[in-house]
């Protein structure tokens, strides 16, 4: 082997596990996937977000040559897809919107079933790899009956069996934790650490924050087909806004403190502040290269009374908001 | 970053796949697992033992009514066999094929597991063409539900023995079993068409049952254009053409042009449907 075809070989680990580049999707006069850019890390636990209906999942089906992008390039493992799809889905696993399976066949006999149609994993392994499938997500006592009479959580954890059975170098979870109970979703934590301790990357689409938050090392953030944020959790929560909170009894004084200083706008003085355990409670957004302490003196010199003062990093859920919007409508 | 090193060119260039028999395998315990593909034979099964009975409890003269063959059975169990073919022919066979090859991507999408299958993965070309092989499989072995239950139940309730062919000839009971046989490989051959036509019909939805009863609809369809003699031009083109021309099976020597001319029809039937089935489900987003 010579020194290039190490360098080739180098640079092929390095690269994304997942590329893709002006990727777009359009459905008729539709566009549900807008120009995105993705780079998913070797290795990385990747958290895709985005309201309902901002393409997370059009995505992932194009991802997995479900579906055909209008235009753009999508590279998984390091190959171009659509074309090399059959050299890469047989080391990619996936519970693509919501798990399906055949109601009158048992769990065990569903996860046999996918698997024989896996032409890339050996027939002699399949009831052993069956079985570990089965016990890693809990379903071991449940696996000789029939699907039909599976719980939602149930099945949950067969479509999460089934995209382990067999090591995959990257793992695609859709909304992983839906309808799975507390201890599910608990499980489907330390589930996601062990396969990133085997070296799997693991790409999650969820709209549920403080799981991502609990779980991923990257995250994207999608909002009406397109990309609004992608980094590390703590470049694109570094990139949120710092909220200054102040307890306080003297809310008309510390407003004005907080106008006088320039950080709120004359005329809005009422629009921060609500109810915090019956006490009043100011929430103003803080600019990064402005000194909390200078607001501290400045208030107490006021005269006004300090229960309680805390400047915070705005959480995934603030920032989340902040960028796909507030409120139930869905983006058209 | 150690055990992806070691496992990664293992899995890059997969090793070695499997042949396509494990799936195959799969694909037709999946369908003869299901009560409801039981549920189809059986019905196929009553057919015989409906005619056998009904002949046996009104035995009478011949009226020359009623079905092809319906007047020998008393003179030879052997009879109800091809009774009961001729009446499944019709609507019975077609309303369960149309099930099983109606069902056949339509249901899998349904389900869910369409996409399951394809990124486990399964090719596009490979799902349909042992969706297809599974489905003719069905079509043989209703044809034989028909045919195995109308023998057995013939020899149960009527005498057996020799038999008078259409040409006037005799045969004997082995003989006549083997014709049976031939029958059915007709009657199955016949309907190989109609299962293409359900394929190509199941990649167009996502609704089973809308492509089951399409397809269905079609052989009726087919068969009602058979009757009218003002369409005596598209006649030759028909699926249902040759249903019945299996009597030539019934001669002495076998009459063999009907067979050929069916099996080139059905064969026409399945080309032009499967690549219309290959075209339109290789090139489909899966969104179900």
């Amino acid at each position: 082997m010579s020194a290039a075809d190490l360098q080739t070989a180098g640079s092929a680990l390095a690269d994304p596990v997942v590329q893709t580049h002006r990727l777009t999707k359009r459905f008729g006069a539709q566009t549900v996937v807008d120009g995105i850019d993705l780079s998913v890390p070797r290795g990385s636990v990747f958290g895709f977000l985005g309201p309902n209906g901002s393409g997370k999942t059009t995505t992932i089906r194009i991802l997995l040559g479900l579906a055909a992008a209008t235009s753009g390039e999508v590279h998984v493992l390091g190959q171009a897809i659509p074309r090399h799809l059959p050299n890469v889905l047989p080391r990619v696993g996936a519970l693509v919107e919501g798990p399906g399976f055949y109601p009158f066949l048992s769990g065990r006999a569903n996860l046999r079933r996918l698997d024989a149609a896996d032409r890339f994993v050996s027939p002699s392994t399949r009831r052993s790899r069956v079985e570990t499938a089965l016990e890693r997500v809990g379903l071991s006592h449940a696996a000789g009956k029939k699907v039909g009479a599976y719980s939602l959580g149930m099945k949950q954890r067969l479509g999460i069996a089934n995209a382990l059975l067999t090591h995959r170098d990257l793992i695609v979870l859709d909304e992983p934790t839906n309808g799975l109970d507390p201890q599910g979703t608990r499980e489907v934590r330390h589930l996601v650490r062990s396969l990133t301790a085997e070296g799997t990357t693991v790409f999650v689409s969820s709209h549920l924050l403080a799981e991502v938050e609990q779980i991923c090392s990257h995250v994207a953030v999608l909002r009406a087909g397109r990309l609004v944020a992608q980094g590390t959790l703590d470049e694109v929560r570094g990139a949120g806004q710092k909220l200054l909170q102040v307890l306080t009894p003297d809310v008309e004084l510390a407003h004005q403190v907080l106008a006088g200083v320039g950080l709120i706008a004359e005329g809005q003085l009422h629009d921060h502040h609500d109810y915090h355990d019956g006490s009043p409670r100011i929430s103003v957004p803080l600019p990064a290269d402005f000194p909390p302490d200078r607001i501290a003196t400045a208030l107490v010199s006021a005269g006004v009374r300090i229960n309680g003062f805390s400047v915070e990093q705005a959480g995934l859920e603030d920032l989340f908001v902040a960028l796909t919007g507030e409120g139930f409508d869905v983006v058209q | 970053m150690s055990s992806d090193q070691m496992s990664s060119p293992a899995r890059t260039s997969p090793v070695r796949p499997a042949s396509g028999w494990v799936f195959m395998a799969s694909e037709l315990s999946v369908l003869f697992r299901r009560r409801r593909t039981w549920a189809l034979l059986l019905a196929l099964a009553a057919i015989p033992i409906l005619i056998a009975i009904a002949v046996r409890l009104t035995s009478g003269p011949p009226s020359g009514r009623g079905p092809a063959f319906l007047d020998q059975i008393t003179q030879n169990g052997q009879f109800v066999s091809v009774t009961a073919l001729t009446v499944a022919i019709p609507l019975f066979l077609p309303l369960t094929v149309g099930v099983v090859a109606g069902d056949t991507i339509a249901g899998e999408a349904s389900s869910g597991t369409l996409r399951y299958l394809l990124v486990a993965p399964v090719g596009r070309a490979r799902l349909l063409v042992v969706k297809y092989a599974a489905a003719a499989i069905f079509c043989l072995s209703g044809t034989l539900a028909v045919a195995v239950t109308g023998t057995l139940i013939g020899a149960a309730l009527f005498p057996v023995g020799p038999v008078t062919l259409l040409s006037g000839d005799t045969i004997g009971v082995g003989e006549s079993l083997l014709r049976t046989f031939l029958i059915c490989a007709y009657v199955t051959v016949s309907l190989l068409g109609l299962c293409a036509v359900g394929l190509f019909i199941s990649t167009l939805t996502d609704v089973p049952v809308g492509a089951m009863a399409a397809t269905v609809v079609v052989a009726v369809i087919s068969q009602v254009l058979g009757q009218l003699p003002q369409l005596e031009w598209i006649h030759p083109w028909l699926l249902s053409q040759y249903w019945f021309g299996f009597a030539d099976l019934l001669r002495e020597p076998i009459e063999w042009s009907s067979f050929g001319s069916n099996a080139l029809l059905q064969a026409g039937y399945v080309v032009v449907f499967g690549a219309l089935a290959y075209g339109r489900f290789t090139s489909r987003d899966i969104l179900a």
